[in-house]
């Protein structure tokens, strides 16, 4: 009789996973505000993320080989309740945020220390959990309108958690202000498109509005909504175009919020475009309008070319990879555009190989930062010697963002081209690799400052705390990792875009 | 000995070397005497595998899957064992002449230096033995970047800006045109493993072999072919020992390596020749031969004109490849073991003298042979040795390419080998006579270098000679990678 009482509150507990990943911060957050006490706030964000780090691993191993997960948030049915629903596509962004978090956290705690007064820490580790909150629920939820929400909770926190980056340098507030102002426009773009779907469709369920509207092609209130939604998302991805509040943002945010931004928050933007574009609005939708290869191919190529160009002039380390980042988002959107199953392959996994290279790179900013005050490369010179350890890091993260072979870039940039072949499209193959050697400039641009000058001479000798170092070999040493053994990435990639591909089959 | 166990150890003991070099940082005898024990190791264990498996060809060890179908896998055949045995056996020589350079020349950051040299080394034995292209690329690229810093090792403004070309030529071509060549050669025939008789035949035709031979040949930047080859002078502002290995034995020979592999192994010998797609490789890379022998004429600086030399000699491996002929292919694979002996005498005799006199200048060695016996001797060994005259290997790898050439009737380039050798004479012999016999012995304060600067070099003088004994040997070795 008990061993079935045990086997019955398991199963439920494995029932709950998709609801519990985001509990679990949503909330340990007004927990640790209410507890008011600072030093128990960083052990319970760090307890939370790891706990919905090991939730997004029991959930990825459910759903790697093809399953979807359907939960009904309070037992009521979709489309009237809330699903939530985790498949592969979705379940592999979350392990990436959530992994992210759980690594970012044990930095941040050295790192805000330098840039944040003490008095607010709790309240940023609440926020940081908010944000987390946010981008686990638009990953992790089947329902249109729920995105808006759990976007609009990442969003506005994200607002204040680069506004922390004030105490160091002012222009943070103004870099938090543009955001605002453009992240709003794009949560509006993106919310009167749900309204006219919701006008077209009568439904916010994923699946369901899929299904409705999968034989009104030609209706303009559709072709309107799907407008105004991949503009509103645009602005979230950071299109190229539409990235001006990137540089600043990630520039001026402090370290360690840069780091998870950089890692998370566009990656979570790219999901919600491929699951609107592929999921709701179908494949074949996308060869009526013919948007991918008119707006969204241009835009990507456009990408990779001018913020390469625009990194290799910038001063500022920081700010070098945040036009980087510009560029890579414009790989991922070549995978998209490519619309094949090895292109969207080729953008998921570089999803996931981007993300954790820039973080990489991010926290080696962030020590570089802590010990000689700034990241222009006359702040970071010749500390390639002074300390070592970080700076082989840096090297290693800085040859995964080139795609040096038997890295995590590589992998990346081989299924890409290799996808552009597949359709027989040279240019795109060569535009692919000519970009990349753009990176080559820019990264040596920096090694070349860490190793072969002098440094200056007011830098504080020595190595950064271990819980800073910890955290960056990590994501260093995934760097080379999934460079040579992409088991899961390639895997849960194919598995993703065969499923998005599918359509509206693979949500029902 | 297990042949795979072998091989990993020839790829593990120089990258331990790399660690100990930088653990053992501050105690330099030591960590000097650890690196020569891990070069004579690292020997020991080619030769091994040598014994072990003579010239046959061994299945691959696969250590793990990168990509479905991609492998990271090594095995051994004739061509990629002597590529081993060349650069291991030299990398002893080296290693004396190095220690023996960097003390007596009084450079800094000697663990650096050696802990990069190690790795570059390590990085070559994994090219030597990549069973597929895609290993293959892998440790191209390691071997790039591990010789950066040994470029940039002086650290003044000028040894940034060559390594800043090197990286850049090298880093170009391998990612802008290597790289798609060879995922364009898998999205065609889904495999990458190098097969005797090519993998590509039935899979591409007409004028697109020709373009994928191109991109093939100038994405292995390595191979220095014009107009990717200005890294290599670029690259000279390196320490001598560098040059000497580096530059003229390892990242050199792994370019021409590449380019035979590739076509022996990829698009096959046979295939090339049917569709003549490897012609207008043929002709450019006999343009390259007498060109840079042209530039190197002008070069005053006696490591310049050493580079352009080399320049012109890596095109004489790709032009027996391009002949796509057996005994084009196999003269080009005894050219890469003669020009490796040949040219790093040479090199070492350059850094000898500028040890000795930091002359740097063939115009102002007036003399010096006379002080400098064993240095001018050895140098004067190397340089008939890559004109290609008996009783000296170099003449044997010349001879099989003039009979490649005349098997497929291509008498322009017999014509294009001769005038080379000639070329050869007119840039080498000067500095030799000079030493010898012109002007009078100037400044009694010279004196011959130190014993472990030209002990190296006098060494592999004796090599090239030997070769000369053995050329029939290593012919047969190599024998089985053209046969049918």
């Amino acid at each position: 009789m008990e061993t079935e009482i045990l086997h019955h509150t398991r199963a439920s507990f494995q029932d709950h996973l998709p609801v519990l990943v985001i509990l679990v911060p949503f909330l340990a957050a007004p927990l640790m505000v209410l507890l008011g006490s600072r030093r128990l706030s960083w052990p319970i964000a760090f307890g939370a993320s790891v706990a919905a780090f090991g939730i997004a691993i029991l959930l990825l191993a459910k759903v790697i080989d093809g399953t979807e997960i359907s939960y009904h948030i309070g037992g009521w049915a979709p489309p009237l309740g809330i699903e939530y629903r985790v498949d592969a596509a979705n379940a592999f962004v979350l392990l990436l945020v959530t992994g992210i978090a759980a690594i970012v956290l044990p930095y941040a705690r050295e790192s805000i220390k330098t840039e944040v007064p003490v008095r607010h820490h709790t309240l940023f580790y609440a926020l940081f959990l908010l944000c987390l909150t946010g981008l686990l629920g638009v990953v992790v939820t089947g329902d249109a309108f729920n995105v808006f929400v759990f976007l609009e909770i990442s969003s506005l926190s994200t607002y204040v958690l680069i506004a922390q980056g004030s105490y160091r340098d002012k222009r943070a507030l103004t870099a938090a202000y543009d955001y605002l102002i453009m992240g709003t426009i794009g949560a509006t773009f993106f919310v009167i498109g749900l309204g006219l779907l919701y006008m077209a469709t009568g439904t916010l369920n994923m699946a369901d509005i899929a299904e409705r509207i999968a034989d009104q092609g030609g209706n303009r209130t559709v072709r309107a909504a799907f407008a105004f939604i991949v503009v509103g998302v645009g602005l979230k991805v950071a299109i190229y175009p539409l990235h001006l509040w990137l540089p600043n943002a990630y520039t001026y945010a402090p370290s360690a919020v840069t780091v998870f931004l950089a890692a998370t928050a566009t990656k979570v933007a790219v999901y919600v475009l491929l699951r609107f574009m592929f999921s709701i609005f179908q494949p074949a939708f996308l060869f009526e309008v013919n948007t991918l290869e008119f707006i969204i191919l241009p835009f990507a190529v456009l990408a990779m070319f001018a913020a390469s160009f625009i990194a290799i002039f910038q001063n500022d380390f920081k700010r070098m990879l945040a036009y980087s980042s510009i560029a890579q988002i414009g790989y991922i959107l070549l995978g998209i555009g490519l619309l094949s199953e090895a292109g969207l392959t080729a953008a998921i996994v570089h999803l996931f190989n981007h993300g954790i290279t820039k973080a990489a790179l991010f926290m080696g900013v962030g020590i570089y930062v802590l010990r000689s005050g700034g990241s222009f490369l006359d702040d970071i010179q010749g500390l390639g010697r002074v300390m070592p350890l970080t700076s082989a890091a840096v090297v290693i993260g800085g040859l995964s963002l080139i795609g040096v072979p038997g890295t995590a870039g590589f992998i990346s940039k081989w299924v890409l081209v290799q996808a552009a072949l597949e359709k027989g499209w040279w240019p795109v193959a060569l535009m692919i690799v000519a970009s990349s050697l753009l990176a080559v400039i820019y990264v040596w641009r920096v090694i070349e400052t860490l190793y072969t000058k002098p440094p200056a001479s007011d830098v504080i000798a020595g190595e950064a705390p271990l819980s800073m170092l910890v955290p960056l070999w990590i994501m260093a040493i995934a760097c080379v990792w999934f460079g040579l053994d992409t088991d899961l990435t390639i895997g849960a990639s194919q598995t993703a875009a065969q499923g998005l591909l599918s359509g509206s089959a693979g949500m029902r | 000995m297990e042949t795979n166990t072998a091989i990993l150890l020839s790829m593990l003991i120089p990258a331990g070397a790399t660690l100990s070099n930088i653990v053992l940082h501050n105690r330099a005898n030591l960590r000097d005497t650890v690196t020569l024990i891990a070069a004579i190791a690292t020997f020991l264990a080619v030769l091994t595998i040598l014994i072990n498996e003579g010239n046959g060809t061994t299945a691959p060890l696969v250590l793990f899957e990168v990509l479905p179908g991609l492998d990271l896998a090594f095995s051994v055949e004739p061509l990629g064992l002597l590529f081993a045995i060349v650069a291991s056996g030299l990398w002893i020589v080296t290693h004396i002449y190095g220690v023996g350079y960097m003390r007596g020349n009084k450079e800094g950051h000697h663990a650096r230096f050696f802990a990069c040299f190690s790795f570059a080394i390590a990085s070559v034995m994994g090219i030597a033995f990549a069973s597929n292209m895609f290993t293959l690329f892998l440790f191209y690229e390691a071997l790039t970047l591990s010789t950066y810093p040994l470029v940039a090792h002086k650290g003044t403004p000028e040894a940034i800006r060559g390594a800043r070309t090197y990286l850049g030529i090298l880093i170009g071509t391998s990612i802008g045109l290597q790289l798609v060549a060879i995922v364009w050669t898998w999205t065609l025939t889904g495999t990458l493993d190098f097969t005797k008789g090519g993998i590509l035949e039935g899979h591409i035709a007409g004028p697109m072999v020709a373009v994928l031979l191109g991109l093939y040949a100038f994405g292995i930047g390595k191979a220095a072919l014009m107009p990717f080859h200005r890294w290599l002078p670029a690259a000279m502002v390196a320490p001598t020992p560098v040059s000497a290995l580096l530059h003229a034995v390892a990242v050199v020979k792994a370019g021409v390596f590449t380019m035979l592999k590739v076509g022996i192994y990829i698009f096959g010998i046979d295939f090339l020749a049917e569709t003549g797609a490897s012609e207008w490789l043929m002709w450019l890379a006999a343009f390259s031969v007498i060109a840079a022998s042209v530039v190197a004429l002008t070069k005053d600086n006696l490591k310049a004109r050493l580079a352009y030399s080399t320049i012109s000699q890596l095109s004489y491996i790709t032009l027996g490849m391009a002949l796509a002929t057996s005994m084009g292919v196999l003269g080009g694979g005894l050219h890469i073991a003669m020009h490796a002996m040949g040219k790093i005498t040479l090199f070492m005799c350059a850094g000898s003298i500028y040890v000795a006199t930091h002359k740097t200048d063939i115009s102002q060695m007036t003399g010096l042979g006379r002080i400098m016996p064993i240095t001018f001797g050895a140098f004067l060994i190397g340089a008939l040795s890559i004109i290609g005259l008996p009783p000296l290997g170099g003449s044997w790898s010349k001879w099989l390419l003039i009979v490649g050439a005349a098997d497929t009737g291509q008498w322009v380039m017999i014509g294009v080998l001769m005038v080379s050798s000639l070329l050869n004479v007119a840039y080498l012999m000067p500095v030799v006579a000079r030493g010898f016999f012109l002007g009078d012995t100037a400044g009694a304060e010279i004196k011959e270098s130190p014993t472990l600067v030209w002990l190296p070099p006098a060494l592999t003088a004796v090599g090239c000679v030997a070769l000369f004994f053995y050329a029939g040997d290593i012919q047969a070795f190599l024998a089985p990678i053209v046969e049918r």
